[in-house]
């Protein structure tokens, strides 16, 4: 680590006034972000601690959508009544997200904004086809994502909520990396409004929709049809833990129990 | 085989020193702080191989709070690290033995090669002071794979071993092997890679050191599993300091599994800036420099071959083995692959004839030393996977093949230079087979077919060569320490007893056990018994632990003190009760005359020998504290059968452990609760090795892939079924314990029995060879090869 100043932000204006003066970084639940300093990796002079912002926390159902605040914690997330019975897939999800500590403290929107290849939130947002909300704008998932470790948002600019439209059915299946039990391979399959969307995560450099999937299951929505579906290798990632064949491999296979799972 | 037939030994004790460990009021090597300490902080080689063409300190030193900067030009004087044990090659000729530099010497051989040490006052300001060092680095091409570094053209790492080969050594008659081969019924043959693994105890290693210039002495403060070794090599081979001026304290240790055996450069270096800086140093790896600094273990690359006649009898077998040995030599690398290994290569078996050739190479890596088992999983691995293979060429079920070839004919000696005292190899066999519920296998298999899943059930009769060592034996073979165990046992005034060991208590238990056996012999309550180790400056000189040894030759050094306590305690007794000394018994902590109801307490007897008033001072020395050293006659050789089943889905190559049992034979036990704990552990270590962990090294730039946790995969409890354990007896028959040793068992067998059933699995999909760790990508491509080869 090196040293840095800490500022305590009270209100999200107030936190994104620090950053653009500072040229900091916000801190959130500080998983990944901490981890980073640790190593050295980061060096930045000031970080503004999100903690304390009222209005960044909370779990709200909106008529047909949930609401959840940027700086809500995993744990949090599993545990909703509200995320339980509008999008079960999400609860479960986020209860599978790294391990007890890591949910206590790690939010949704320091995940989103982090935007590592492997995580598991950016696939329910894309599949989901959430909105993100930040403190200057509205994206849609689609246009939140930009690459590895990279998203729309600007340097001052902060996630304060996500809005995820509750789906017919949806169901997340991960596939962990044994070491970091990060995603290898995570697929959200969900039946929505603007019809069938399938995420996938881990597999590439960043989250994005299989589309092959989406029409196959568009036409049936069954394992069968999932797992009947060959995924090109070309463009994904290859590593230690898994080929790009293998990740492919296991889309489908995901993707078929996905719809399984989804009942 | 208690004095007492109701005494502590056998007993499910508690562990004593788990209150302490686990409410954080264990005492680690950080945990100590000094007066003045100053942090140290090493600057390691970003690169596998390269020349140092220039270090520039200049700006560093003059960097907020640095005391002193050190770089391997800097060490005058100072000798490199030795290694503990001399092999003699093939050709007659004694091992390459090039120079270990404690900072590097003009070249470093692998990422992490400690470079130049910055002591600062405080830890954030020699990191700082670190980035600020420039060193000019000649980037040279790397080799990674032991394999790789023996090809002619591979990059060369020392002068002084030419072809990247420290030695090529081999064990048994290669020409009754030969003739074997030449006239067999049917040869096996494995190929066999035994992954490189990461020790990762859960507190990395630490050391503080200071010098006192009134005394001109040293103390060395270090997570350390033999802290007179530790001492002996540091002061003896490298420093050149006094034995007396340097005290070496293992406090608290977490966790060892081999990888604290070693002399490691961190810590002589800190002892030496010590004096320099006139201050207490301080240093403690993190995570991520452990994995780049820590001695690594196994690293094998074996073809074996077994000659069967037509019933499955072995008669032959051959084994080729290349061990990678990193950069370096650590303290006692050279005998792992050697010693350790070959000797053990007949397993359970009658096989009549064994040769085994063993090159070791210097590599761009991490050194390999020691690790869980050392050599022994190695050796297990390699035969349990060759007889697997034999049970399936000759379409002979597992159980058979075994039991066909089983030693059942005690002392037994084995044509690669051990003599087994005793075992009982049915007997753990048959009760593993029940345990593991083999009758209804086939129809669990069936029942998985139905699910789409394979499943498969894979043996292990491994045997282990522990008790290190009869020192005469290690002597003749290369080792260049001795390899006995002290003990001290210090009857206090009021009977209470304080015992010094030179084993090492690093989470076995040793404070609970010894004083188990202390207070079963003496009659005694356990309350009033004190265990003391780790500290040069208070115990007798021993060897620490390692080998399984610390029961079979610690305790039995406890044992013999013990005895002469007693001995002497009859003397002091008998003069009490005026009686003759050979009418003394003593029995249930009380001293009596035989055939009559006078007794002497222990412990009156314990207050005589320091308050001598009614005394025999003309003929008995006061006091009642005795030490005895001792030497064992043979290894032990703890055995037994571990059987693994596993289920594995095709369709994702993800292998699922649904049970593991072990039935093994350590001899007597002391305390069966700290056994069990033993053999858990050692079973997750060696089912890590076989399912998920794997140290992997960039082939090109030699940079190490799986640094940290999030590449590098531990066993969790969730990977790891509930293990089913059980024991049976055959005592040792060369010490009075009868105890042959635990810790090491479960990481010997686990692997072999594991990846045997990973084989039986994967069989019927056509599936011949598959590598640990056997990770889901690795069995689904090892399927998918196979459909394609089909
Ligand atoms: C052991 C371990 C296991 C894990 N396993 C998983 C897993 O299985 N799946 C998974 O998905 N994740 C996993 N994670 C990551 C975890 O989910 C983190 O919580 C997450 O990546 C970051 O969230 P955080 O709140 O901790 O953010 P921080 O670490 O505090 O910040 C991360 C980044 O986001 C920025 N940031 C934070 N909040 C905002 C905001 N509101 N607006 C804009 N920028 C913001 C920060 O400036 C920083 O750049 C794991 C982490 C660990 C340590």
């Amino acid at each position: 680590m090196y040293t840095f100043e800490l500022k305590k932000a009270d209100s999200v204006a107030n936190a994104a006034a620090l950053l653009a003066a500072s040229g900091g970084k916000a801190l959130a639940g500080g998983q990944s972000l901490v981890a980073a300093l640790k190593l050295r990796l980061a060096q930045p002079g000031t970080l503004v601690d999100l903690s304390g912002i009222a209005e960044l926390k909370g779990i709200r159902r909106e008529g047909t959508h949930v609401v959840i605040g940027a700086m809500t914690r995993h744990a949090d997330v599993a545990a909703s009544a509200e995320v339980k019975v509008g999008i079960p897939a999400l609860a479960a999800l986020a209860e599978g997200i790294g391990d007890r500590q890591v949910r206590n403290m790690g939010t949704l929107g320091g995940s989103l904004a982090n935007n590592d290849p492997a995580a598991c939130y950016p696939a329910a947002v894309l599949g989901l086809d959430a909105v993100v909300h930040t403190s200057k704008r509205k994206l849609a998932a689609a246009d939140f994502f930009k690459g590895m470790y990279e998203t729309a948002l600007a340097e001052d600019e902060l996630i304060t909520s996500v809005s995820f439209p509750v789906p017919a059915k949806a169901a997340y299946v991960k596939f962990v990396q044994p070491a970091s039990r990060f995603a290898l391979v995570g697929v959200f399959v969900a039946q929505t409004a603007g019809g069938v969307r399938v995420a996938v995560t881990g597999a590439g450099s960043s989250v994005f929709r299989a589309k092959a999937l989406e029409d196959a299951l568009a036409k049936s929505f069954t394992a069968d049809a999932a797992k009947a579906v060959k995924v090109p290798a070309t463009g994904l990632n290859s590593d230690l833990h898994g080929s790009a064949e293998y990740r492919a491999h296991l889309i489908s296979v995901l993707a078929a129990r996905a719809v399984t799972a989804a009942g | 085989m208690g004095a007492n037939e109701t005494g502590p030994i056998g007993q499910a004790v508690r562990r004593r020193e788990d209150a302490r460990f686990l409410t954080g009021t264990g005492q680690y090597t950080d945990d100590v702080t000094m007066p003045r300490q100053t942090c140290a902080y090493f600057l390691r080689s970003p690169h596998a191989h390269a020349n140092i063409r220039s270090i520039d300190t200049k700006a560093a030193k003059a960097a907020p709070g640095v005391v002193a900067i050190y770089v391997g030009a800097d060490l005058t004087g100072v000798n490199g690290l030795p290694c503990g044990w001399l092999i003699t090659g093939t050709d007659g000729k004694p091992m390459n033995e090039p120079p270990h530099p404690v900072l590097a010497q003009g070249k470093v051989r692998h990422v992490g090669d400690p470079v130049a040490v910055v002591v600062a006052e405080s830890l954030l300001e020699a990191k700082d002071a670190a980035e600020m060092i420039a060193v000019d680095y000649e980037v040279l091409p790397a080799v990674v794979s032991g394999v790789d570094a023996l090809k002619p053209g591979a990059p060369q790492i020392h002068e002084q071993a030419p072809g990247n080969k420290c030695y090529t050594w081999a064990l048994g008659d290669k020409a009754a092997v030969d003739a074997a081969f030449a006239t067999a019924h049917h040869v096996s043959k494995v190929d066999i890679v035994n992954n490189r693994l990461v020790p990762n105890a859960i507190e990395p290693r630490a050391a503080v050191a200071s010098y006192n210039r009134a005394e001109q002495s040293y103390t060395l403060y270090v997570a350390s599993q033999n802290p007179h070794v530790e001492r002996l090599l540091m002061t003896a081979f490298v420093l050149g300091l006094p034995e007396t001026k340097v005290r070496v304290i293992a406090p608290d240790v977490g966790g060892g599994f081999g990888s604290k055996i070693y002399l490691y450069a961190e810590e002589t270096a800190l002892v030496w800036a010590s004096k320099h800086v006139n201050r207490p140093i301080r240093w403690a790896a993190d995570r991520s420099e452990a994995f780049i600094s820590d001695a690594h273990g196994r690293d094998h690359v074996t073809h074996a071959e077994m000659a069967v006649d037509k019933d499955g009898r072995f008669l032959a077998m051959r084994v080729t083995t290349t061990a990678n040995l990193g950069a370096y030599l650590s303290t006692f690398a050279s005998c792992i692959p050697t010693i350790l290994y070959a000797t053990l290569l007949a397993g359970q078996y009658t096989t009549p004839a064994i040769y085994c050739e063993v090159t070791a190479a210097f590599t761009n890596t991490v050194p390999v030393d020691a690790y869980r088992g050392a050599g022994r999983p190695e050796a297990t691995y390699v035969v349990e996977r060759v007889v697997h293979q034999v049970g399936v060429d000759l379409g002979i079920a597992q159980d058979e093949i075994r039991r066909r070839n089983f030693i059942r004919a005690f002392p037994y000696a084995t044509p690669v230079a051990l003599t087994y005292d005793t075992g009982n190899y049915d007997q753990t066999l048959d009760e593993a087979m029940r345990m593991a519920d083999v009758a209804h296998f086939t129809s669990r298999k069936a029942e998985a077919a139905r699910r789409g899943k394979l499943r498969g059930l894979g043996y292990s009769s491994y045997i282990e060569a522990c008790g290190l060592a009869p020192s005469n034996i290690a002597g003749a073979l290369g080792a260049r320490a001795g390899l006995y165990e002290a003990g001290e046992v210090r009857v206090n005034p009021t009977g209470g007893v304080t015992v010094f060991t030179g084993s090492h208590s690093h989470g076995q238990g040793h404070e609970t056990t010894f004083a188990q056996i202390v207070a079963d012999k003496l009659g005694i309550d356990m309350a009033n018994v004190e265990i003391v180790h780790g500290d040069t400056g208070r115990i007798p000189f021993g060897m620490g632990t390692y080998g399984s040894r610390s029961l079979a030759v610690g305790g039995t050094a406890i044992v013999k003190a013990i005895d002469k306590v007693v001995a002497k305690g009859k003397k002091i007794a008998a003069h009490l009760l005026e009686a003759a000394e050979t009418d003394i018994e003593f029995k249930d902590g009380k001293f009596t005359v035989a055939g009559t109801d006078r007794s002497k307490a222990f412990g009156e007897v314990a207050l005589a020998a320091y308050v001598p008033h009614i005394y025999p001072l003309d003929k008995l020395e006061p006091g009642l504290n005795e030490t005895a050293f001792y030497d064992p006659t043979n290894f032990t050789y703890p055995a037994g059968t571990h059987i693994c089943e596993v289920e594995i889905d095709p369709d994702t190559g993800v292998t699922e452990v649904v049970n593991f049992v072990a039935c093994d034979d350590f001899g007597n036990i002391i305390n069966p609760m700290i056994v069990e704990g033993q053999v858990h552990g050692g079973l997750a270590q060696g089912l890590g090795q076989a399912l998920l962990e794997n140290c992997v090294y960039d082939a090109k730039t030699g940079q190490l892939l799986s640094g940290s946790f999030m590449d590098y995969a531990m066993p969790r409890a969730d990977d790891l079924p509930t293990f089913k354990v059980s024991t049976k007896v055959t005592p040792c028959t060369h010490n009075p314990l009868g105890a042959k040793g635990c810790g090491e068992a479960g990481a010997i067998g686990a692997p072999a029995a594991m990846m045997n059933a990973v084989h039986d699995a994967l069989l019927g999909v056509g599936v011949k060879d598959i590598q640990m760790p056997a990770s889901p990508h690795r069995v689904w491509q090892a399927i998918q090869s196979a459909k394609a080869g089909a």
